[in-house]
């Protein structure tokens, strides 16, 4: 999974851009990236590699969304992945992904353009989630991933001013899972595509609560702060000990099985 | 202050208890912070005058009173915010943060150029405490561009050597140089170095070449500081997580890198120039 690829290089914000708060991070790095075409070789290099490339993206208009993704698939990226729910950069360039009808117009922009399946990852700070989640799916899209971070902010009590520069920022981690779990919840009710789940997956345990809402898959971040690169290990490691222990046969059998009870 | 137990990650907010003149356009930054006065040489803290920006530096002393210090040279807009910081002015902290030196070896050569002097400062003085004696080259541009000398002498007498460019102190020509004499006359069985990354990248070919294991302090942009944003990526490690201290082995593995190249705040790749 890349970071977000924009059209042109970006520095993002200026520091500071991260901080640790109450059960989780805020960061407002806003999306530092060096280009889309810059980034190519090094996605044909991973490939080379064997290592499946999910290239994360974004775009400031619709136009731009699919040209991003015309370069990424053409790269021979596994997968896109369309990130209209940067908390970070509103102001800029807009937040596309919190309008029905402008998600589903950049999802079948991508679509038309994209070899590989593409997966919209959609933001929490929206009123109604599942309207969203199905105007990515009337788009086109392959999977919905729910969520990007909640906008949040911090502030000190000494300085009397707000901590990052971009004033606002996204919390991640363990504090955002509830949030991310209702989230998966109603998009599960809403559409037929798979859902990948992510926000505050640190453990095998928060990836099978992500399933048991309706999550086919899991995304990890912030745990790499405090659990280093292996993070991901222990978490596929753990929910095959899970899977196993339950009798389950693999993780279909548990993708949504907290909607039955 | 918040919810929060201090963890090095969390920002703490605290108020400078000194600020002294090093050297020309440098200052170091006093202030007092219990995680920090804890740290060992070559760790790093994130640091922010709240007019500017945050930036990394290395912790430049750690007091068993509680203190601790970072070593600022005017190089930049962010740099120049902090030399203006007087005694009582509040800054943000996060850290510390990265690995630090390993001390090994029984012969030890230190070699710090300019401001690199920073992290190796308190490295000599905790070889010191160790009873060890470790050899320090002190390099600068000029004489009145070196710092902690007198911190240096008082711990290390006659095993303080001094080198500037220009040769108004001690050896002229630059640390690197020196370095590669010394070490061709004697037999040192560790490196220890910090300062500009040609410079050390010359002392690290060196070293390699006489096969005597050497660590080195890389400074790279750093964002998040822990391990999360990439930014600061050099082969398959973070500086900021991993590092900033590589030993031999690690610096073998990103030599395309080392000395050669580094990412800008956008990841796009410069050159490396200093």
């Amino acid at each position: 999974m890349t970071k977000s690829l924009g059209p042109v290089p970006r520095g993002g914000h200026r520091n500071p851009t991260f901080i640790s708060v109450e059960g989780g991070a805020l960061n407002a790095m806003g999306l530092p990236n060096p280009g889309a075409e810059y980034f190519v070789e090094s996605i044909k290099e991973l490939r080379r590699e064997k290592t499946p490339v999910v290239a994360s993206f974004f775009g400031s208009s619709i136009d731009e969304f699919g040209e991003v993704a015309g370069i990424l698939s053409d790269a021979g990226a596994d997968a896109l992945e369309l990130n209209c729910s940067c908390p970070n950069v509103e102001g800029e360039m807009g937040m596309l992904g919190v309008d029905p009808s402008n998600t589903e117009r950049a999802t079948s922009a991508v679509k038309e353009v994209a070899k590989p399946p593409v997966f919209v990852k959609l933001s929490p700070n929206v009123t109604d989630i599942s309207e969203i989640a199905r105007a990515a799916e009337r788009g086109g899209a392959d999977a919905i991933t729910a969520v990007n971070t909640l906008k949040g902010m911090a502030v000190d009590a000494y300085l009397r001013r707000p901590v990052l520069s971009n004033i606002t920022g996204g919390l991640s981690g363990p504090a955002l899972k509830p949030v991310a779990l209702r989230c998966v919840w109603e998009i599960a009710e809403a559409v037929e595509i798979p859902i990948i789940g992510c926000g505050g997956v640190s453990s095998w345990r928060d990836a099978v609560e992500f399933m048991l809402c309706g999550a086919t898959a899991v995304e990890v971040g912030t745990a790499v702060m405090e659990r280093g690169f292996e993070v991901f290990g222990e978490v596929v490691e753990g929910i095959r000990d899970y899977l196993e222990e339950n009798g389950f046969r693999g993780v279909r059998d548990v993708v949504g099985l907290a909607r039955e009870a | 202050m918040s919810g929060l137990r201090a963890r090095p990650d969390t920002m703490r907010v605290k108020r400078l208890t000194a600020v002294k003149k090093e050297a020309e356009e440098t200052v170091s930054l006093h202030f007092s912070d219990e995680l920090c006065s804890h740290a060992s040489p070559g760790q790093y803290v994130m640091v922010w005058n709240p007019e500017a920006e945050e930036v990394p530096m290395s912790l430049s002393s750690m007091e068993h009173d509680g203190t601790s210090s970072v070593l600022v040279r005017q190089v930049g807009e962010s740099t120049r915010a902090l030399c203006g910081l007087k005694r009582g002015d509040r800054i943000g902290l996060r850290g510390p943060f990265g690995n630090g030196y390993t001390i090994h070896g029984s012969s030890p050569l230190i070699v710090a150029g300019g401001t690199g002097a920073a992290p190796l400062t308190p490295l000599a003085e905790k070889m010191a405490s160790e009873r060890l004696r470790p050899t320090f080259v002190l390099g600068a541009r000029s004489e009145d561009q070196l710092v902690y000398r007198g911190r240096l002498e008082k711990l290390l007498g006659r095993d303080l050597l001094i080198a500037t460019d220009d040769g108004s102190s001690g050896f002229k020509g630059l640390a690197s140089e020196y370095a590669a004499k010394l070490m061709g006359r004697r037999r040192f069985d560790s490196v220890y170095v910090c300062g500009p990354e040609l410079m050390m990248a010359a002392i690290f070919k060196e070293a390699v070449g006489m096969r005597v294991p050497i660590q080195a302090s890389l400074e790279r942009y750093i964002k998040c500081a822990v391990g999360l944003c990439g930014i600061c990526a050099i082969g398959p490690f973070r500086v900021c997580k991993d590092g900033p201290v590589f030993n031999t082995e690690q610096l073998l593995a990103v030599q395309d890198e080392f000395g050669k190249k580094r990412m800008e705040p956008s990841g796009r790749a410069v050159r490396v120039d200093k």
